[in-house]
């Protein structure tokens, strides 16, 4: 295991984007830091800079408008990263696969910007803040 | 003077949903502001299209996370206008609990993150702490934390158990108590009136004309609430009250907004109370070619769908207008006059489904030397919230209105 | 205002101006001009009546872009659409956007999913869709194609 990698286990730092999602991944986000989760006991950490970021939450089906910020965006993160599809929409587009608007899904516009991407998911509609804490667990586990 | 722009956005620690604004400043000051959008369009419109009529409710749904009871709310109501049918009481006391459920909670989230936005953080927790119970309770009742799935062209989809009243009963007392907790504290702070009092004041006339919603024109005084204007579920049998605000600043919006939490937990209790039974479904057997108008009072104002059918399976045309569509371009209006750093406050007051992402409290400690121990910062607080006492006065009035509003719950 | 004095009051003023008026209901009511008269019989609504404007569709039709505009009258508890039809062969309106600020951006999103030209609207720039998205494809028209992706 690469230095760069063991740092990356500890205390993770987490920027989070919107490409498109319903909101209601990104309020369940928000939910982690308040008291009854209060995910900064852990040393997570939302930051306000992806320069700062270890990983990347993303919610959403990304869409046409959005996604060339988004590629700014990755190429700005402070490799190595995680990518974290929270939500079904970031895994699968769910509903919105037959939009006109939609280019996603997450993982393969992240493997088109870098094809050694770390990405991990967490399913559900939206999923639970107690999933989205088991998520990043165990994508943590495996590194 | 020379202008200059200052973008925001669209990725910016501040505003949780990528939006882009531009404002063009002189010195610190606002002149004009410009906005883009489009970073979240999904084309649900078309969509929904493809989608039969039922399954148009789950599309619709996933609008918006915080709004997901208003908008399928709105949608079957334009679906029954179109064929015609009538619900049966008992869906629309159904009807009527999730919605407000939805209501408080979305109140109490925007609470919480205005005041993380003038760097209030106890506010931020308070709020988000006391939200979590109501979503206990739509958990209970619905099965989910936000996507609730209730709502169905003809009825809901499924029946509340009466079992569970007495538990939602009490756990109803406790918002109310927590909820009169934060009105106290939020609105009876001297600091809080200074930052927010005569900030973004949206007049009755620009209210009208930009055709803003929901809390955002109750600030301004005017009694515009679709739960009374065009009544629907069972609002017109209960007992509650549009609430005002004169002035249409900043702190106008968040009284209407932490007296609506009140409001609307009274109607949650008395529709437990008055729940008949029946069924809870009018069973709809075909759709009619034709047209239908529905709208419902989300949280942050009214939201309207029109939809058109053939006779056939799906919608030809759905038209779905949300509340922040007519809220934003009112920026034009409140935002210009003011400094960048109040900006921030003045869109966040209209609750355009922002949300911040960064905790902006920024410790520095350039040197490890003690300027100034616990207890003498703790003093200088304390000095400071008492010249701005004596120079705002004490807010009787707030503290008049809140009470007649307490005492007559 | 009683409920029906809107309505009457509209019948009044314009007469023979409106092609069709049918009530659905007691709280829907659809009214069809001529597209010359829509920016008249929206600023008697707005101005005189205080009619809300709640929203505008668009709709592509087999035989043209009709166009709705819904007013909402809350003291009422109605809600009055005027309706109207632009041919295909033009494409074009009146914009009522100068003395309605509500109606700014409908119509540019009007114009950026159906392709609709407004004439007079004080601000037309694309505001919905993406910067790269082709000029000339409407995703709402009966004719768009989707190209895969």
């Amino acid at each position: 295991m690469s230095l760069t990698r063991w740092a990356l286990k500890k205390s993770p730092w987490v920027y989070h984007v919107a490409l498109s999602p319903c909101n209601n991944c990104d309020i369940e986000i928000l939910d982690l830091l308040t008291p009854r989760f209060d995910v900064e006991r852990f040393g997570i950490k939302l930051v306000g800079s992806p320069r700062h970021a270890d990983a990347l939450l993303v919610s959403g089906s990304v869409n046409r408008h959005v996604l060339p910020r988004f590629i700014e965006l990755y190429k700005q993160t402070a490799k190595p990263c995680v990518v974290f599809g929270i939500g079904s929409c970031a895994l699968s587009m769910t509903m919105f696969r037959d939009s006109y608007n939609t280019v996603g899904p997450l993982d393969k516009v992240v493997k088109e910007i870098d094809p050694n991407a770390i990405i991990a998911y967490v399913p559900g509609c939206p999923p639970k803040p107690e999933a989205m804490i088991l998520g990043v667990v165990k994508a943590l586990q495996t590194l | 003077m020379k202008k200059t722009i200052v973008p925001l956005g669209p990725f910016h620690p501040l505003l949780e949903e990528a939006e882009y604004f531009k404002l063009i400043v002189e010195g610190e000051k606002v002149v004009d502001i410009d906005m883009r959008v489009g970073y979240m369009h999904r084309g649900i419109e078309e969509l929904s299209t493809q989608k039969t009529w039922d399954q148009s409710t789950f599309v619709v749904e996933r609008i918006c996370g915080i709004c997901s009871t208003s908008h399928p709310m709105a949608y079957v109501l334009a679906v029954e206008d179109l064929c015609g049918c009538e619900v049966p009481d008992r869906a629309k006391y159904i009807r009527s609990i999730i919605c407000e459920l939805e209501r408080i909670h979305s109140h109490l989230l925007w609470v919480g993150l205005a005041g993380h936005f003038i760097g209030y953080d106890t506010v931020f927790m308070w709020g988000w702490k006391y939200r979590e119970p109501v979503l206990d309770i739509c958990e209970k009742l619905t099965g989910n934390r936000n996507h609730y799935a209730m709502m169905k062209p003809g009825g809901v989809r499924r029946d509340l158990n009466n079992d569970d009243f007495a538990w939602v009963h009490k756990e109803m007392d406790k918002v109310i108590k927590s909820t009169e907790m934060l009105v106290g504290a939020v609105l009876d702070d001297p600091v809080l009136h200074a930052r927010t009092k005569g900030i973004g004041v949206l007049s009755k006339k620009d209210a009208i004309g930009y055709g803003t919603l929901g809390p955002t024109v109750r600030a301004s005084g005017i009694p515009d609430d679709i739960r009374t204007d065009d009544p629907y579920n069972a609002y017109d049998r209960v007992d509650w009250k549009v609430i005002t605000w004169e002035g249409g600043d900043v702190f106008a919006k968040a009284a209407v907004r932490l007296l609506e939490i009140i409001e609307s937990a009274k109607i949650v209790k008395q529709c437990m109370d008055d729940m008949p039974d029946g069924p809870i479904d009018a069973n709809i057997k075909n759709m009619p070619p034709g047209e239908g108008i529905g709208h419902a009072e989300a949280p942050r104002g009214e939201v309207f769908h029109y939809v058109r059918g053939d006779g056939g399976n799906s919608a030809v045309r759905h038209k779905v207008r949300a509340p922040s569509f007519m809220n934003i371009p009112s920026f034009k209006a409140t935002c210009v006059g003011h400094t960048i750093s109040d900006v921030a406050l003045i869109t966040a007051a209209v609750d355009p489904c922002y949300c911040c992402t960064e905790r902006m409290a920024v410790v520095e400690r350039a040197t490890d030397k003690l300027v100034m121990s616990g207890r003498e910062l703790e003093e200088c607080s304390r000095k400071a919230t008492e010249n701005l006492k004596k120079e705002y006065g004490s807010p009787t009035k707030v503290e008049k209105t809140v009470q007649k509003i307490l005492s007559d719950f | 205002m009683s409920e029906e004095k809107a309505l009457s009051s509209i019948q009044n003023k314009f007469g023979s101006t409106l092609a069709n008026v049918f009530q659905k209901n007691k709280r829907r009511v659809y009214i069809t001009v001529d597209k010359k008269d829509v920016p008249a019989v929206c600023r008697f609504m707005f101005e005189n009546l205080g009619g809300r404007l709640a929203i505008a569709t668009a709709i592509d039709t087999r035989s043209g872009m009709e166009i709705l505009y819904h007013f909402v009258f809350p003291k009422e508890y109605q809600v009055i659409t005027v309706k109207t039809k632009v041919k295909k062969s033009s494409m074009e309106i009146e914009s009522i956007a100068p003395f309605l600020d509500a109606a700014n951006w409908i119509e540019r999103e009007m114009h950026d999913i159906l392709g609709l030209n407004f004439t007079n609207h004080p601000d037309m720039r694309r505001i919905l869709m993406a910067d790269d998205w082709p000029e000339g494809d409407y995703p709402l028209r009966r004719d768009f194609k989707e190209r895969p992706r």
